[in-house]
């Protein structure tokens, strides 16, 4: 049996009284698109905090790629081959969309703290920078400030920035909130373009894009996992349609 | 037995003084995010203020005026200042106020000439309270610690008990909150701002005689009032009270002992001779890096305890 | 060839530095003149201090309050050096002096560097105090190392050139300076677009977002305040050679100060914008000083106008204009600089009497010094300079509000111009 990417077994988080985590169960396996949804303030994007390190976890342990992230600062946690997206863009908006790629790059192509190299010279990574780039459809903003894109763009480049490293399992938070419908259609085939062959882990609200991507689908409601299932399976759970598709259909 | 009760007066006095500028630092840095850099500039204003209006009226209407004067200048530097750079955040802020206390520090200088000015203590108060071990404590001081605590009794009787002190309260440890709760919050960072600028104010007019009246003692007050703020930790008044307390204590306490790290090592059978590594830093003594201590004790407070003794949220 | 066709205005700024010292030279007694070349000098030191002061603020997004302990320790280091090869303990060519005082930072930028980049934003710039205010006590303090509050001085005609030459001349000097302040400003940008640079901008902008594309910020910040470190303590080897003294000054907070302002007031965000920032400083520093007592006022009042409307410094008004320059349209700008030329010159004018005037009746007075303008002794005690001052002062801040507003109006204009001028093609 093949490693899960990741496996979380009994995670907790509490802050100060309050659990907002409460014992959570979830394995996924490689090269699955997964989708974590549920109510606000189930905690989904705690779970994500949880997961990339942002936050410690009260108890519980968390495996990335088989490996325990316990005690592991966020950068460490991306090494072992995990990047994730901000549901509030989180991009680097006084540098150019191309160096905010490029900087997503540097680590995973090997460059580290080096003082010594000159990007300029670079070919093979700015060649690299540039073909995700035009993938991103970003190609003629190249040299625009990343403060200065449209909402639409900086989401784009969120996720430009997060799947550059390579990173072999890529969660995104809510990467089309607040989009528009074609803005929308446009950013889900950019998702399954490079979701390609990776783990694809997303909080996602608007249900069209989590049934039209989704292999599988979590449920979590009030900090507990109440469902995780296909996405046919999760349509027909009864469970679900009362805690969750019920108040949204209605 | 006499040293240690003489200088934890002294101390006390001095943390008062301490306190009373760094609770005005403390609330401004944490209502408004701004590092305040002219707050020792406004104090130096007080202390001169003082000196001014006293030669006319005499001290008792200077304590009332030079505060109030320096209030003033502190919401003129919030409405036509901080107000303008806000946009350009909190550097900017900071900066402006770096800029500010070189321009007074100037501005003093050519108005009352580089030389200290003849600030005494009035003369109501000078006179000795009581004898400790011999020892005459001046009655100045005491007044000093009875104006520090009513202050301090103001203070905290209107954060709990006005509207406005509730809305400051919630914003010191709920910054981003403050705005929500509908107030009208430039006005309130107006009024902290002032408030603030006139503490400094009034812990320069009884600070001025207590110590020198000079254009140097913004700078030589400025770093450790900061380090006050910070070593109490951010957005905690009670942390900025201890914090002061103990500076003002290490300081006086600094003075007295006259040891240094060599006399502590030959304590445990090592002697410190010239040819000893560090000999020079093992033979100071304490004395002589009683200003430093502070510095110290900030460094090593920010490495081990980022956010300071009681501080509520990062920096 | 590339290289060189790339990089001229480098080589072209480097020719005129080196010309320029010649338009002091006097000619009839065939030598250079001191003060122009130790000016110049001050200056070049004094960028690579700033530049490397940039390297935090500008880069990273760090505002320090005790880059000149960097400086000043490297100073001290290089001082130490020069006695140990003046001493014949160790052998080291007197044109890499600077380079041991670099060494000296970067020594003491990796040391201290640990402990402050535990910290950010407000807390960095508390702590960076902190340590400016104990190191400078500190020097004050120790002999040893310090020399106390006479320093350490030397002497620093050698035997050990490399290319022959004793620094007995002020012009000697200059050129060694030049050189390395060429070659640190080389290296400076040439390290902005390395992957440590970039990633030290990436902290700046983004603090958490650095972390989640797998590095450490505060490793990048704390190599990044090492690497400025070196280039401090370069600077710090030069002043050494300049003045060959090195005092508890150079570690102090105004020195500290010295570079915020100039890197502020030249423009953070341009690479050469802390080199305009300190040839101001400087010139006021040294030109002003000689004729008024108030010279800092004026590099704060200077400062404060930077921060309250041009936050972009010089070099960013100046980068302003580019789009103009490019659409060929700044000469329509021309007319509305010189209409808000007057009110401007005589706000100013105004505002300097005053200060005069304030400054010789107190300071002034004290010091035995007289009041004069072009010879003609003004009576600091009379009404009428004052009224002038003051309604000079006055109306010339009415009129720049009227001219201010005109401008705006012109300048965004034309911006707009500009704009849909580039979007066309």
């Amino acid at each position: 049996m093949t490693v899960p990417a990741i496996e979380l077994s009994d995670v907790r988080k509490n802050f100060g009284a309050t659990e907002i985590i409460r014992g959570v169960d979830l394995g996924i396996a490689r090269g699955e698109r997964h989708a974590i949804i549920g109510p606000n303030g189930a905690g989904k994007t705690t779970l994500f905090n949880l997961i990339s390190g942002r936050f410690p976890i009260s108890s519980g342990s968390i495996t990335v790629n088989g490996k325990s992230t316990a005690g592991l600062a966020p950068q460490e946690i991306n090494r072992l081959g995990l990047s994730r997206s901000f549901q509030i863009t989180s991009i680097f908006p006084r540098m150019t969309v191309f160096e905010n790629i490029r900087c997503g790059l540097l680590w995973s192509r090997g460059y580290r703290y080096s003082f010594w190299h000159l990007l300029g010279g670079q070919k093979a990574l700015n060649a690299e920078a540039d073909r995700l780039l035009d993938r991103l459809n970003l190609g003629d903003r190249r040299n625009v400030q990343a403060g200065l894109l449209s909402y639409a763009e900086q989401r784009a480049l969120e996720i430009g920035i997060t799947i550059a490293g390579g990173a072999d399992i890529i969660l995104l938070d809510e990467p089309t909130a607040g989009m528009s419908h074609s803005e929308t259609d446009a950013a889900v085939e950019l998702i399954r373009g490079v979701s390609e062959g990776k783990t694809l882990i997303m909080v996602e609200h608007d249900m069209s894009v989590v049934f039209g991507l989704a292999d599988r689908i979590t449920v979590l409601v009030y900090g507990e996992v109440i469902a995780s299932d296909t996405p046919a399976a999760i349509r027909g759970n009864a469970a679900v349609q009362e805690a969750y598709l019920g108040t949204i259909a209605a | 037995m006499e040293v240690f009760v003489v200088s934890l007066l002294n101390g006390l006095v001095y943390g008062m003084l301490l306190f009373m500028l760094a609770s005005g630092l403390t609330l401004i840095f944490s209502m408004m995010g701004v590092l305040n850099f002219a707050h020792a500039s406004v104090y130096m204003l007080g202390a001169y203020f003082a000196y001014t209006i006293s030669l006319y009226v005499g001290f008792w209407p200077a304590l009332i005026l030079a505060p109030l004067l320096c209030g003033l200048i502190g919401a003129a530097i919030e409405m036509w200042g901080l107000r303008r750079v806000h946009r350009h955040g909190h550097v900017a802020e900071l900066l402006l106020t770096f800029g500010l206390a070189l321009i007074i520090e100037k501005v003093v200088q050519m108005t009352w000439g580089l030389l200290p000015v003849p600030y005494r203590i009035p003369e109501l108060l000078d006179f000795p309270l009581f004898r400790v071990y011999g020892t005459q404590f001046p009655a100045y001081r005491a007044f000093m610690l009875l104006i520090s605590a009513l202050m301090f009794g103001a203070i905290w009787l209107g954060l709990r008990r006005t509207r406005v002190g509730l809305v400051i309260q919630a914003a010191l440890t709920h910054p981003e909150m403050a705005s929500a709760l509908g107030h009208n919050v430039p006005r309130i960072f107006t009024l902290v701002f002032a408030a603030g600028t006139a503490l400094a104010g009034l812990a320069g007019v009884i600070g001025g005689n207590y110590q020198v009246t000079e254009p140097a003692m913004a700078f030589t007050m400025g770093p450790i009032v900061f380090v006050v703020v910070v070593f109490g930790g951010l957005g905690s008044l009670t942390g900025c009270f201890i914090a002061s307390i103990f500076m003002g204590l290490i300081q006086t306490f600094a003075v007295v002992f006259d040891v240094s790290l060599a006399d502590l090592l030959a304590q445990f059978g090592i002697a410190v001779t010239a040819s000893t590594p560090f000999a020079e830093v093992l033979n100071v003594t304490l004395p002589r890096i009683g200003a430093l201590l502070p510095f110290l004790l900030m460094v090593l407070i920010l490495v081990f305890r980022p956010r300071g003794l009681m501080g509520t949220r990062d920096t | 060839m590339t290289l060189l066709r790339r990089n001229w205005p480098w080589l072209v700024a480097l020719a005129v530095l080196l010309a320029f010292p010649f338009l002091f030279y006097d000619w009839t007694r065939g030598r250079h003149s001191g003060f122009a070349l130790t000016l110049m000098s001050e200056i070049g030191v004094m960028a690579i201090f700033a530049l490397s002061y940039n390297m935090l603020l500008g880069q990273a997004g760090l505002l320090s309050f005790g880059h000149a302990v960097l400086f000043g320790l490297g100073a001290y280091c290089a001082a130490h050096t020069v006695n140990l090869v003046k001493a014949g303990t160790i052998w080291l060519p007197t044109e890499l002096v600077p380079l041991a005082g670099g060494l000296g930072g970067l020594f003491f930028g990796f040391v201290l560097g640990w402990l402050v980049t535990k910290q950010r934003a407000t807390a960095f710039a508390m702590i960076t105090l902190g340590l400016g205010e104990l190191v400078s006590a500190a020097a004050l303090m120790f002999m040893g190392f310090f020399g106390g509050e006479g320093g350490i001085t030397i002497d620093r005609v050698m035997d050990t050139s490399l290319l022959g030459v004793r620094y007995t001349s002020p012009w000697q000097v200059y050129c060694l300076v030049l050189g390395w302040a060429f070659v640190a400003a080389v290296l400076m940008r040439l390290q902005m677009q390395t992957p440590l640079g970039r990633m030290a901008n990436a902290t700046r902008d983004n603090f958490e977002r650095a972390q989640f594309v797998g590095y450490d910020p505060r490793r990048v910040r704390w190599m990044q305040f090492t690497l400025a470190g070196f280039f401090a303590g370069v600077g710090g080897g030069l002043y050494v050679m300049i003045y060959e003294i090195v005092t508890f000054d150079t570690v102090s907070a105004v020195k500290s100060a010295n570079a915020l302002l100039a890197v502020y007031i030249g423009g953070a965000g341009a690479f050469f914008g802390p080199v305009l920032g300190t040839i101001v400083v400087v010139l006021l520093q040294s030109g002003v000083s000689l004729l008024s007592n108030a010279w800092l006022l004026y590099v704060g009042v200077l400062f404060i106008v930077m921060v309250m409307y041009a936050p972009v410094g010089l070099a960013g008004l100046i980068g302003m204009h580019a789009p103009l320059w490019r659409t060929g349209r700044l000469r329509e700008l021309l007319l509305p600089y010189l209409r808000a030329l007057p009110p401007a010159l005589m706000l100013f004018l105004g505002f300097v009497l005053l200060v005069e005037l304030t400054s010789f009746t107190t300071i002034g007075a004290a010091q035995g010094k007289r009041f004069a303008i072009g010879g003609q002794t003004i009576d600091t005690t009379s009404p009428l300079p004052w009224a002038i001052a003051v309604a000079a002062l006055g109306v010339g801040a009415f009129w720049l509000r009227r001219e201010a507003h005109a401008f705006r109006l012109r300048w965004d204009a034309l911006m707009e111009d500009a704009k849909r001028q580039a979007g066309a093609p």
